[in-house]
This record gives structure tokens, sequence and C-alpha cells, in this order.
């Protein structure tokens, strides 16, 4: 293995190993996402006028993209914390490549976002929700990639408000709730006004959002699925290069 | 013990830009430091004490000015660097989330170290760091003198053989601060380790480094053993007291020094054997007292200005 590698599975060993320790935090941290599901999904039910079974259809994979969204855009936060303390500070005295430090930590975002997913899409499928078992496994990959690419942004953004906290959860909370919204996750945006619907097209998180929705509902074949893959990749590529780059200047 | 040069700087200089003012953190270092040698940098807070540290241990690229670092260039070799040295910084070394045994794995991992090497190292420095009992336990939970002995630890896992450390008993009660630095000297004494140190604890210098350099205002003002620092720069103070003014300018006009009221006050060197001296020439001394200087003597020799006041009201502190 070259160094790179070698240097960025020891940094996503060592952030996995307090998941590993303690597995059931993946199951505290679904508590936002169950709220939605529990809160949310029967008032969508009860407007939508359609069977319970096809509003959870749509509603389902939008919560598994929340996980993604919600897990890996507080994520930066822990690289904050760390830099604070001083043990960011130790690793950037060991003999680590730079790149590896921002690499394995975004990789290891994708670990609980499809662990938790998965419990989630089981958990629904007793009150009607359908799954393609194929399309299950497709779409989780699409989320880790997703969050990936998100994993490495909010890392991107701890590094550059490094020096004045508030500026990353300031920043934070300012983006993932239009993010969210403006991506059809938790009420679609058919009949949302034209700008809104124009904000939606810039929003790769659209793309996911529907690519998963075909995913799980077996459509497997379809475009949607494609685009959904290039938004993620083209997050991803982004998401890794800024993230890189703001390591190397801040070290 | 070789006498190699493991530090070598030369006109080591960092200026940083904070709001449009260019500040001088640290002017013109020059540094030789002997393999083996136990230094102690110290100054008060924002001296550029810790600029020259995260220089030297290639954390902070130096404005201008060269170093090599236990052989490799601190700018163009900076992996080279951070393979063979130790450091422990100012906060807490360990991830907040992290259990003990576990950070000191991925440590060793860091360092290229196999698994199997890892462990039995992680072991060996839970043992003799008293934290064996502590090893699952999770970092957040730990006292603040159990998480400075981690930061040793784990400073330590790829056995360097030169170690930096940054303030190290900042923030640790007298026991704990004791107990530090018995296993600094241990390692010192068992594998002849180079430890460089800053510190603003003038006691700690005083008492455990074999040379100190003293830093203020970003240039270094002083740099010899503590013994030399303190009989060039400040001298021993002998007070004698008399029964009457009189006696006392008597004795002035025969043994010098200055007389004021009743007592009269000489600064000398060695004053342990002047004093018996004194007081078999002069019948009329009624109290003595010796004091003997203090590295705090010396930094007011320096500077004008006390060290204690200066620790206490200064806090500012150059973050980079």
């Amino acid at each position: 293995m070259s160094t790179i590698t070698t240097d960025t599975w020891n940094v996503l060993t060592r952030e996995l190993r307090p998941v590993l320790r303690d597995p059931f935090s993946l199951i505290f941290s679904l508590v936002q996402p169950l709220v939605f599901l529990g809160l949310f999904g029967p008032l969508l039910v009860a407007t939508s006028g359609q069977p319970a079974a096809a509003t959870l259809q749509s509603f389902v994979p939008g919560i598994l993209v929340m996980i993604a969204l919600f897990g890996t855009g507080t994520t930066g936060s822990n690289l904050l914390y760390e830099m604070q303390t001083g043990s960011h500070e130790r690793t950037l005295v060991a003999p680590i490549s730079r790149s590896s430090l921002l690499v394995g930590r975004a990789l290891k975002e994708m670990v609980p976002i499809m662990v938790q997913a998965c419990i989630i899409a089981l958990v629904t499928i007793p009150f009607g929700f359908s799954v393609n078992p194929i399309g299950l496994a497709l779409g989780l990959v699409l989320l880790a990639l997703f969050g990936l690419g998100f994993g490495a942004l909010s890392y991107s953004l701890a590094l550059a408000s490094r020096n004045n906290d508030w500026m990353f959860w300031g920043i934070q909370q300012a983006t993932l709730f239009p993010l969210m919204i403006l991506s059809g996750m938790l009420l679609p945006l058919e009949h949302a006004p034209q700008w809104m619907q124009v904000a939606a097209a810039f929003n790769p998180i659209s793309y996911v959002v529907a690519a998963e929705r075909a995913l799980l509902s077996g459509d497997l074949a379809s475009m949607t699925v494609v685009w959904g893959f290039v938004a993620a990749a083209v997050l991803a590529v982004i998401g890794l290069s800024v993230g890189i780059r703001a390591m190397k200047k801040a070290a | 013990m070789t006498t190699d040069t493991i530090i070598t700087a030369r006109g080591l200089t960092k200026t940083f830009t904070v709001r449009k003012a260019v500040v001088e953190a640290v002017t013109d270092l020059d540094l030789d430091v002997q393999r083996g040698e136990l230094v102690a940098f110290l100054g008060p807070n924002g001296a550029g004490k810790s600029t020259s540290l995260r220089m030297l241990t290639t954390l902070l690229p130096p404005t201008s000015g060269t170093a090599t670092v236990v052989g490799h260039d601190i700018a163009r070799d900076p992996a080279g660097v951070r393979r063979r040295i130790g450091y422990i910084g100012q906060g807490t070394s360990a991830g907040h989330n992290q259990r003990v045994r576990d950070e000191l794995l991925s440590q060793g991992a860091f360092y290229g170290m196999g698994r199997r090497a890892a462990a039995t190292r992680a072991d060996e420095l839970l043992e003799s760091l008293d934290l064996a009992p502590l090893a699952t336990r999770k970092v957040l939970g730990l006292s603040g003198g159990q998480k400075r002995r981690l930061d040793i630890a784990l400073g330590l896992i790829h056995s360097p053989e030169l170690l930096f450390l940054d303030e190290p008993s900042t923030g640790l009660d007298p026991q704990s601060r004791a107990n530090l630095w018995q296993h600094i000297l241990d390692l010192r004494r068992e594998h002849g380790t180079t430890i460089f140190v800053t510190t603003h604890f003038l006691e700690e210098a005083d008492l455990f480094a074999e040379r100190v350099l003293v830093m203020d205002h970003g240039r270094m003002i002083a740099d010899d053993t503590a013994g030399n620092l303190k009989t060039t720069l400040a001298g021993d103070v002998i007070t004698l007291g008399f029964a009457s003014e009189a006696d006392a300018r008597a004795a002035a006009a025969r043994a010098g020094g200055t007389a004021a009221g009743s007592s009269l006050s000489l600064t000398v060197d060695h004053g342990e054997l002047v004093l018996p001296r004194l007081l078999r020439e002069l019948d009329s001394v009624t109290s003595a007292t010796l004091r003997q200087p203090t590295l705090d003597d010396v930094f007011l020799a320096l500077t004008g200005r006390s060290l204690r006041e200066d620790a206490a009201t200064s806090k500012e502190e150059i973050n980079a």
C-alpha cells in the first residue's frame, strides 16, 4: 500500500473506533428521522389523500437522504472540537499526509449512514413501505457517496471557521434547512412556485432524493438513478478537493 | 552520551499579520541543542516560546530563517522531522470520544508501527504512566492529570530521540506536576532522550533544566545554565541587621553595600562563603539573612520586569 492509502486507512480506523465501541450511539442519532417519520409522516398521509403505502414510498427515501444530510452536515463539529482541544494538532505533527487526514474522515461518514439508513428502511416495511432489495443496496451506496462529499464539505467548513466556531454553526444552520426543503425531501416540489423549482434544479440533493425514490421502488434502470449518481459523484469530487485544500492550508 | 547537534536554527523569524498590523512573534532565533540535553525555554506568555516550538516541530512555516531538526530541514523535509520527533502540545492530544488504549494504537499506526509492536508499546506506556486501569475509559472522563499523562504516552509511542513539550504542567496541581516531571526525568535517564520544554514556571526551569534559554518579546535574551545565569546576572543578597543606624553606617564603611535604616544589604557572589566572614569581621551584627537569587531575579536583571507579575498580567498569546 502506498503511504497515502495507509495513512487514509489509519485515519479511517481511528475515526471508526468510537463507533465500533459504542454502536448504540448510531441508534440514538436516529431520533430526528424517527420524529419526522412518526409526526410528519401521518400529516403527509392525511393531506395527500393517497393510501399510506403510496405516501411512504416517496417519503421514506427522502428520510434516508435526510439522515445522510444531517449526519454528515454536522460532522465537521467533531473536527472543530479536535482543533480546539489539541488532538488535531497532534495528528498534524505525526508523519501522515494532510490529504489523508481529510479523506479518512470523510470516508468514515459512509459507515454510520449505511447502517442507519438500512435500519430506517427495514423499520418502515411493516407500515407498508415496499423495498426492492437490489435497489436498497444501490441506494445505500448512493447515500454513502453523497455522505462522503457532503461530509468533506462539512469538514472544509470546520477548517475555514476554526478561529470562530459560531461561523460553523451559522453557515451550517443557514444551508442545511434550505437544502433540505429545496430538494423535495419532505414535501414534493411539483406544486411549488417556479423560483423554488428553479432553485431545486440547482440543488444536487434533489437528484439524490429522486434517484433514491426510483431505486427503492425498484426502478433501477431509469435515467433518474444515473443523474442521482452523477450529482453525488460531482459533490464528492468537489467536497474532497475543497476539503484537501482547506486541510493543507489550515496546517 | 554523544555530543552531536540535534537542533540547529539560524535566523528563525515568524511574523503574523493581526488586523493589518505586523506582529513579530519570533525574531532572529539562533539555537544549537546537543543530543541528550534538557533545555528549558523560559519567558512570559506571548514571548514567542510556543511559536518557536511550533516552527521547530513543522507546525508553522517560518517567515524567514532555517532550522535543522534531527538531521532534517524543517521547510524542505517536514515529514522527515515529524517521523523522528515527539511533540506534546499545550492542549489535550487525545480525541475526547476515544478510548485511552485505542488512541495509543491509532497513534502507533500513524507512526508506521505494526499492530503487534503498537500494542506492546501501548501497554508498556500505560503501565509506566500509571494509566493501565484506565485503558478502556473514554478520554472525556479523565482528570486533568490523567489526560496529561496520556498526552505524554501519545508523544512517546514511537520512542522519539527528541521530545518537545509545550507548557507541560499548565493547569496541573503541584502533585501531578511533580509526577509529570518525574516521568520526564526518568525518560531522559533511561533513554538519553533530548528534551526541549517551554515553561513560564520559574521553579521548573530552575529545578530540572540544565540549560535555560530566556525569551522575551520574540527574542532570545539569555542562554546558559541556571546556575551561571544567576551568578552572572543576579548575585546573592546578604542583609545584615544592626542595633542602630550608626552601627549600620559604620559597617557599610568597612564592608561596602548600602545601609538603609539599621540594616545593610550587599549583593555578592557566593553569599554562603561571604556571610560567615562578615559575621566574624563585624561584631555589631544582630541579625543576618542570605537570599540566593532565583531565575526571576535573572529575568528582572535582564528585562527590568518580574516574570511573576508578567505571567499574571499578560495573557495574550498569539494564536496561530
